[in-house]
């Protein structure tokens, strides 16, 4: 354990160091944002040396190092707020989003990929493959735009662009950020209906890109078990197709299928940019890119080490399932 | 858009039309606007300086003397001032404050505030304090030079300037009056409050800070004991949205009541839409074409001149730039005291082909970096076009908008496509960035004057010109000085103005009195009211 804790430490590391660098010869100018087109060059001055950009470059990353050790990432220059704070508040929003996008994604792509499997070449399995092919080349931004038309714009069953309605904004008590949680923890109905309703449209896009590439993984691990020997000796012995399938493959694809559904959602933890901009969904995705537009290396470092956590824990996480669910490994 | 009104999408529509629709309307005492407003990083009024930023200050503060919403046209008013007395000697103007007027923490409005106020923004030197501080405020002398006693306030300034430049200037947000005590008892160190104002409102002003989430919301509330009478909206929601189709359907649908950037073919569209309507306001800001007078071919007067005919006005503004801009020729704009409204050029391939000719040129070449906003490469390609048409190579790269800024503040830009708007609603604020470049060396290092920055050495008397503008009591005299110095500047100036700035707001039908803020001035809610 103490060897996956160093490593995780040294992966960190490095995505610091290497965001921090391009983050310092980026062609942008952080303190023009802070000061504005119209600052004097007396101004100007002034704000470079309060951003400690008159320092080495590895002084300012030794000294933003100890900040982040003890939790302080700075302040946001796009926000004029502490970078932690930020993150809080637009962190759960897209974790809410992510999830849902996975669950959705898991819920139809991995039975999905498993019917695929069983029925090579038939029917479903090309549906799958039209679904998949769709997901991967159509662009998010458009498909979002045509969600947001269709069934907003036109029809009118789900919530507009943002995460709930006004009059539902701030009615119900944050406790842990995730609207839908909160609405449920208070009790409160039509602010869970609410939110569903708002919610459910760029997650299900987000669960069909997640869908599209679940669905192939598992349509492919299950090939590799179907043609396995094993299986040919359950279906000598009489057993049946769906006893086969679901009972011996789908039990051996579940523990890879672990690591691509981590992977998948920590993807859209951090891949989920446009969908946030289109649905003007307040979370890190949308975060990160005005921060990077503006030249805030503060609020950039900040994301990348939350998404960079992420990513490393539910790898760790996964490693975890595995052993729980591969006896070998024990 | 027009493509999605396939077959199918209209059953889709006519199979819902019979099912319930669950119309969404705001409620009958709350404003919801969605526009961009990821760019507010400060709600101190000391500080801000962004277009949205501005926007929420202006309504949560009050300064000396304010705007009529319903009446522009008629300049700065008495606000917390309720009558001013200019000295003979031109040097001291003395305010008079309202009385009975309390902030939003119930703490009573007093002179002393309104002097505090203004020294802090002198003390802390944010970038937009040059607006007070070209009054000869430093940090220095200014506990000296604004003064308060009972209840009066004085500025005693350097030099007699013209009462409606003070004045003018003092309709700024970096001019808002602030709660001393209220401040002062959140103020970190030497801030003055500056860190604890990013987030929070120390105002009197018609409305206060409910909440604002960065990149997501601004929310505000009226306040009840608002001097000059609560405002009707109760509660004023601006959402962040960002794309324009998006605030369409919004719109559409009535979730929102005002949608606020929206692009030309969804303005277009929804003209047709059933209970929106759109309302076009001039705004303050002018786009233009800077020539680098470093670059040896562009500053060949010849040049300059034949790319004056070279623009195709018309054209631009009634194809790509419709309702987005309308042609102005001149650097102040309209709605400004002394905007000349003269347009001297027109698309004239001929006549620039001709002076070209004259002076000798045959052909050249020009690369430069405009930024990648859609309306500036539109208009940087159609300049391509015309210069194509006289042998002229123009060489366009695309470049972020910070990039751009930086290489155009160090003059390494040949080609300056771009906009400006004015900081305070007095014409010295363009003049002064335009037509004034005291100093063109590149030790001046003066980033913030336009001029400046296309190295254009202002004539002396330009210069002058411009100072004596700021000093001419008489206001129907100053009008004219700027009109004489705008029809010079048309004439041989390396920087044309081109487009002023319209925005198209897209409203729900039943919302009266929505003011942007014109020209010269901020969005104001105040006067904002729901029919039926």
């Amino acid at each position: 354990m103490g060897g996956v804790i160093l490593s995780l430490a040294l992966t960190l590391l490095g995505l610091l160091l290497i965001t921090f660098i391009i983050g310092r010869v980026m062609p942008i100018d952080p303190v023009l944002k802070v000061v504005g087109e119209r600052a004097t060059q007396a101004q100007y001055d002034a704000a470079y040396q309060a951003m400690g950009l008159d320092q080495p470059l590895y002084v300012q990353f030794f000294r933003y190092l100890g900040d982040v050790l003890t939790g302080d990432f700075g302040r946001s220059i796009s926000t004029g707020q502490l970078v932690s704070d930020d993150i809080r508040r637009v962190f759960p929003a897209t974790v809410e989003l992510a999830t849902l996008g996975t669950l959705i994604g898991v819920c139809i792509g991995v039975p999905l990929g498993v019917v695929a499997a069983a029925n090579r070449g038939g029917l479903i399995d090309q549906i799958a493959r039209v679904a998949a092919l769709v997901g991967y080349s159509v662009p998010i931004f458009w498909l979002g735009l045509m969600g947001l038309l269709i069934f907003y714009g036109i029809l009118g069953w789900v919530g507009g662009p943002g995460r709930q309605s006004i009059i539902y904004d701030g009615m119900v008590p944050e406790v842990t950020g995730l609207i839908l949680l909160d609405s449920l923890i208070a009790g409160d109905w039509g602010a869970f209906r609410d939110a569903f309703s708002h919610i459910i449209l760029p997650a299900s896009l987000l669960g069909y890109f997640s869908l599209a590439y679940i669905s192939r993984m598992t349509r492919s691990f299950m090939l590799e078990q179907l043609s396995a020997e094993y299986i040919t000796t359950a279906r000598v012995k009489g057993l049946s197709e769906r006893a086969v399938i679901w009972r011996h493959a789908f039990r051996n694809i579940s523990i890879p299928l672990v690591t691509v559904i981590a992977l998948s959602f920590g993807s859209l933890l951090e891949g989920s940019v446009l969908t946030e901009i289109i649905f003007s969904w307040p979370g890190l995705g949308q975060y990160v890119t005005n921060a990077l537009l503006a030249g805030d290396m503060n609020a950039v470092l900040g994301g990348t080490v939350v998404i960079g956590v992420c990513f490393v824990g539910l790898n760790l996480l996964s490693d975890l399932l595995y052993r729980v669910l591969d006896p070998r490994s024990k | 858009m027009k493509i999605l009104m396939n077959p199918r999408a209209i059953l889709l529509a006519s199979a819902v039309a019979v099912a319930p629709m669950a119309h969404a309307a705001t409620p009958d005492d709350t404003l919801v606007v969605a526009a961009a407003i990821n760019d507010i990083i400060t709600l101190d009024p000391a500080q801000a300086f962004e277009f949205s930023g501005i926007d929420v200050t202006t309504n949560l503060y009050d300064r000396l003397v304010d705007f009529d919403p319903l009446d522009l046209e008629a300049g700065f008013k008495p606000s917390l001032a309720e009558s001013w007395e200019v000295s003979e000697d031109g040097l001291s103007v003395t305010f008079t404050m309202r009385e009975g007027v309390t902030f939003h923490s119930g703490n009573p409005v007093r002179a002393e505030d309104a002097a505090w106020s203004l020294q802090r923004v002198v003390k802390l030197n944010k970038t937009p304090s040059f607006i007070l501080t070209q009054f000869g405020f430093t940090p220095e002398n200014v506990e000296e030079k604004i003064t308060f006693d009972g209840n009066t306030l004085t500025l005693n300034l350097d030099k007699p300037y013209a009462p409606s430049f003070v004045l003018n200037c003092l309709t700024a947000g970096v001019a808002s009056v602030l709660d001393k005590e209220l401040v002062m008892q959140n103020a970190e160190g030497e801030d003055m409050g500056n860190a604890w104002l990013t987030s929070n409102d120390a105002g009197s002003g018609a409305y206060e800070l409910a909440a604002w989430r960065a990149n997501e919301a601004v929310q505000l509330t009226a306040f009840e004991n608002y001097w000059n009478g609560a405002a009707e909206m109760k509660r004023v929601i601006i959402q962040n949205v960002q794309e324009s189709s998006a605030q369409r359907l919004q719109l559409e649908r009535g979730d929102i009541d005002v949608a606020r950037n929206l692009s030309p073919t969804d303005a277009e569209a929804l003209t047709e839409a059933e209970g929106v309507k759109i309302e076009d306001h001039p705004r303050g800001r002018i786009l233009y074409l800077g020539l680098n007078q470093k670059d040896e071919f562009l500053s060949n007067p010849a040049v300059v001149e034949a790319m004056k005919y070279l623009v195709d006005y018309e054209g631009i503004t009634n194809s790509f730039l419709q309702g987005q801009f309308m042609v102005h020729q001149s650097f102040l704009p309209e709605g400004y005291l002394g905007a000349l409204d003269e347009q001297p050029f027109t698309y004239d391939v001929e006549k620039a082909r001709q002076i070209l000719t004259d002076a000798g040129i045959e052909g050249g070449e020009i690369t430069t970096s405009v930024r990648d906003l859609r309306e500036y490469t539109d208009v940087a390609q159609a300049l391509q076009g015309s210069l194509s048409q006289v042998g002229i190579t123009l060489n366009i790269q695309q470049a972020t908008g910070a990039q751009n800024l930086d290489a155009y503040r160090a003059r390494e830009l040949p080609i300056y496509i771009g906009e400006w708007g004015p900081d305070y609603s007095d014409p010295n604020t363009n003049a002064a960035t335009f037509a004034f470049n005291p100093d063109n060396s590149d030790e001046a290092n003066a980033t913030g004057l336009l001029a400046w920055r296309n190295a254009y050495a202002v004539p002396e008397d330009m210069n002058e010109a411009t100072v004596a503008a700021t000093l001419e009591q008489d206001s129907d005299t100053r009008a004219e000085m700027y009109q004489e110095i705008q029809r010079r500047y048309q004439a041989e100036a390396p920087i044309i103005p081109l487009f002023q700035r319209i925005e198209r707001s897209g409203l729900r039908e039943n919302i009266q009195n929505w003011q942007p803020g014109g020209a010269v001035t901020s969005v104001i809610y105040h006067a904002v009211t729901k029919g039926e």
